[in-house]
């Protein structure tokens, strides 16, 4: 294990390269960039042995890498925002084909208006898509999550494609101390990629068929169980990677002082930090105050959530990402997993910081404090009045 | 019996020349290929689940990225260390090609990527029911560019796709009619021993879509040849190499006559000029690659004489 203070896109790069990907396709966007362009470097310097295909959009991108995942091979991809919608169709076709992608999203605000900063909402509007989607808390969690996310891919109980998600510039552009395993940890860690079915002329298989009203229905649902089925397998990669490695950054979720809780905030991705602060504060001044980080997004880790809330009066949870006229998406589901239970918290929306919008401990403190002018609609936090007249 | 790569017991239509250009290229090229193919009418005929026509490994993904898979599949094949398995044989039709997936097949050309791409050409959208294309022919009446009293049907010619795929730098691009399956099989051969990125266009009656008779589907392929309205023929390097010579140019009449989709130039009264101008492209065909035979050009000149 080696300690470097390097950029959040180094570090996922660094780690990339100690899965030995056969196949790398991805195309430019903001704030993605950086990781793709790491990777060119280390295949042109031959310290990565893997195919590096310069594509001409990100949905050639996705498409290159459903071919080769289709061949047997490794295969990495990284995008975001535009790129990722760009992709949807790929998407669905790379889930559906049960191929085992692996792809980092680096968070960003979708257009238009167009805006270059970090949000959720592109990875969240792909929910649907059939992939696994882990958010990263930091920079050492969204490098460790890389190869968890091989393992968890390439599980002959999982075979799904698996998006690892940072939030863009928070933790794709900043630099932090980061522990990089070993190449030979790597290895064993991540055994080579055995796949169970692959074009060949030693075995002529065709994928991608076409299914009609008397089985498309049971292919989806083979999806929607592979999916609710990989959630041991989330459980059981990080457990081993903390065995192995030492670091845990939570499974499908992860609390931080929730036990005697009676308000919990509920997030993903890189605010998860900037809570935790603000709960120390709170905490010293005596309020019971706690936090539920989501982890695994997809599959939807309900049990998980109802486990861990049910003790709590009231739940805040913090959206990164809205489903317009309806509300933050996470709200709506955490909201869901409660349906129909005798004992429910009060559970509050809050949509934050959008297209980048600062979200600091102030903001966190402030969503605690004002908890109770939350009515049933999710808040917008922190607009600014004269800009919507 | 002939025992074929492409099989049997698929759902396409009487007289269909997809199903027969897609099993001349399977067989010319053996068993030792991995197959794409766009979504489209081959694709629909040929996978329905729990049955497949494909005896060889066979992908299709979606309607515009077919290209893009064969460019994975081929790195693939050449990071593990395995190209020497298989060629790589991407496929579609004229509007996977030449319009929803022009993108992804002008990345796999510029990246010379070591795959044969086949563009069966049918002219139209058929597996939506006849809508107009970036292949349609001047003038033919489908459901998006229909004949009226406003309208002689598609109002553009056909896009020429040889020559962007030539733009791109293939080393190997060819054109090809399943009227003669020899020549469509010599070139899938000649092809795969290529290395690079190879561009082949064959053109496919599609009775349905053509209103033409089932039966007639070789014919009518023939007469797109003879008329010079489908130039057959190679280019090496940027280079035309060879063509499929005609010895005496039909009338495009005869062509046209033999198909619902050209009837209207028939029955309506300016049928007689529309019909002149698709006369026009085949003889601007006919000069541009050089289809008259010595016997044809030397009658020619003496006519005008």
């Amino acid at each position: 294990m080696v300690r470097t203070f390097m950029e959040g896109s180094k570090a996922v790069a660094e780690v990339i390269k100690l899965c030995r990907p056969n196949v790398i396709a991805a195309y430019p966007i903001t704030p993605q960039t950086h990781i793709s362009e790491e990777l060119a470097q280390m295949v042109a310097n031959g310290e990565l042995k893997a195919e590096y295909v310069t594509v001409e959009s990100e949905f050639a991108a996705a498409s290159v890498v459903l071919g080769a995942s289709a061949t047997g091979a490794r295969t990495y991809t990284a995008t975001s925002s535009q790129g990722l919608l760009l992709m949807t169709e790929v998407l669905f076709s790379i889930s559906g084909m049960r191929l085992p992608v692996v792809m980092t999203c680096a968070n960003r605000a979708v257009s238009s208006p167009i805006n270059i900063w970090n949000d959720q909402q592109d990875s969240i509007s792909v929910r649907d898509a059939g992939w696994i989607q882990l958010y990263a808390e930091d920079i050492q969690e969204a490098s460790d999550l890389q190869i968890q996310a091989f393992r968890i891919a390439e599980h002959p109980e999982v075979i799904l494609p698996v998006m690892a998600c940072m939030d863009g510039f928070i933790l794709t552009h900043a630099y932090e101390p980061v522990d990089l395993i070993e190449q030979e940890e790597a290895d064993a860690f991540l055994p080579p990629y055995q796949p169970q079915y692959y074009l060949t002329p030693k075995n002529p298989i065709t994928f991608g068929a076409m299914l009609g009203p008397e089985s498309y229905m049971e292919s989806r649902c083979q999806l929607d169980r592979a999916l609710r089925g990989s959630a041991k397998i989330i459980e059981e990669v990080a457990q081993e990677f903390k065995k192995r490695f030492g670091r845990f950054q939570g499974a499908l979720i992860d609390t931080y002082f929730i036990e005697d809780a009676e308000i919990v905030l509920v997030a993903m991705g890189s605010v998860i930090s900037t809570i935790k602060e603000a709960i120390d504060l709170l905490r010293a001044e005596g309020t019971k105050v706690g936090l539920l980080k989501v982890r695994c997004f997809r599959p939807f880790p309900r049990e998980a959530i109802n486990r861990a809330l049910v003790g709590a009066k009231e739940v805040l949870v913090l959206d990164r990402a809205f489903s317009p006229s309806s509300g933050g998406v996470l709200t709506t589901e955490v909201r869901a997993a409660f349906q129909g239970m005798e004992r429910a918290p009060e559970i509050k929306g809050h949509i934050v910081g959008l297209g980048g919008r600062e979200m600091n401990i102030e903001t966190i403190l402030n969503i605690v404090k004002d908890r109770r002018a939350v009515g049933r609609e999710d808040r917008f936090v922190d607009l600014k009045e004269a800009l919507l007249s | 019996m002939e025992k074929h790569l492409f099989l049997a017991g698929h759902t396409a239509c009487y007289g269909c020349g997809e199903a027969l250009g897609a099993r001349l290229v399977v067989d010319a090229a053996g068993p030792n290929i991995i197959t794409t193919d766009a979504t489209g009418c081959l694709e629909v005929f040929s996978s329905r689940w729990p049955q497949s026509a494909w005896a060889v490994p066979f992908i299709h993904s979606l309607f515009e990225n077919s290209a893009a898979v064969a460019s994975g599949i081929e790195v693939a094949l050449r990071a593990m260390g395995r190209q020497e398995e298989a060629k790589v044989i991407a496929q579609g039709g004229d509007g996977g090609t030449a319009d929803i997936g022009l993108q992804c097949l002008s990345g796999m050309l510029e990246r010379g990527h070591d795959v044969l791409y086949v563009c069966y050409d049918n002219e139209a959208y058929m597996n939506t029911g006849v809508q107009r294309s970036g292949l349609t022919p001047y003038d033919s009446d489908t459901r998006t560019s229909p004949f009226g009293r406003a309208s002689w049907g598609n109002r553009y010619r056909k896009k020429d796709m040889p020559a962007i795929a030539a733009a791109h730098g293939a080393p190997y691009i060819a054109t090809a009619s399943v009227a003669y399956p020899k020549d469509l099989q010599a070139k899938v051969k000649k092809a795969l021993n290529i290395v690079g990125p190879k561009y082949l266009q064959v053109h496919v009656p599609c009775p349905l879509g053509w209103k033409s008779d089932p039966a007639l589907t070789i014919k009518v392929a023939k007469l797109a040849v003879e008329t010079g309205l489908y130039p057959i023929f190679e280019m090496e390097n940027g280079v035309v190499t060879k063509v499929r010579k005609i010895s005496s140019p039909k009338p495009v009449t005869e062509y046209l006559k033999l198909q619902g989709r050209f009837a209207h130039l028939f029955k309506k009264s300016g049928g007689e000029e529309e019909i002149k101008k698709i006369q026009q492209i085949a003889d601007e065909n006919i000069r541009k690659y050089g289809l008259l035979s010595e016997t044809a050009a030397a009658k020619v000149s003496a006519e005008k004489e």
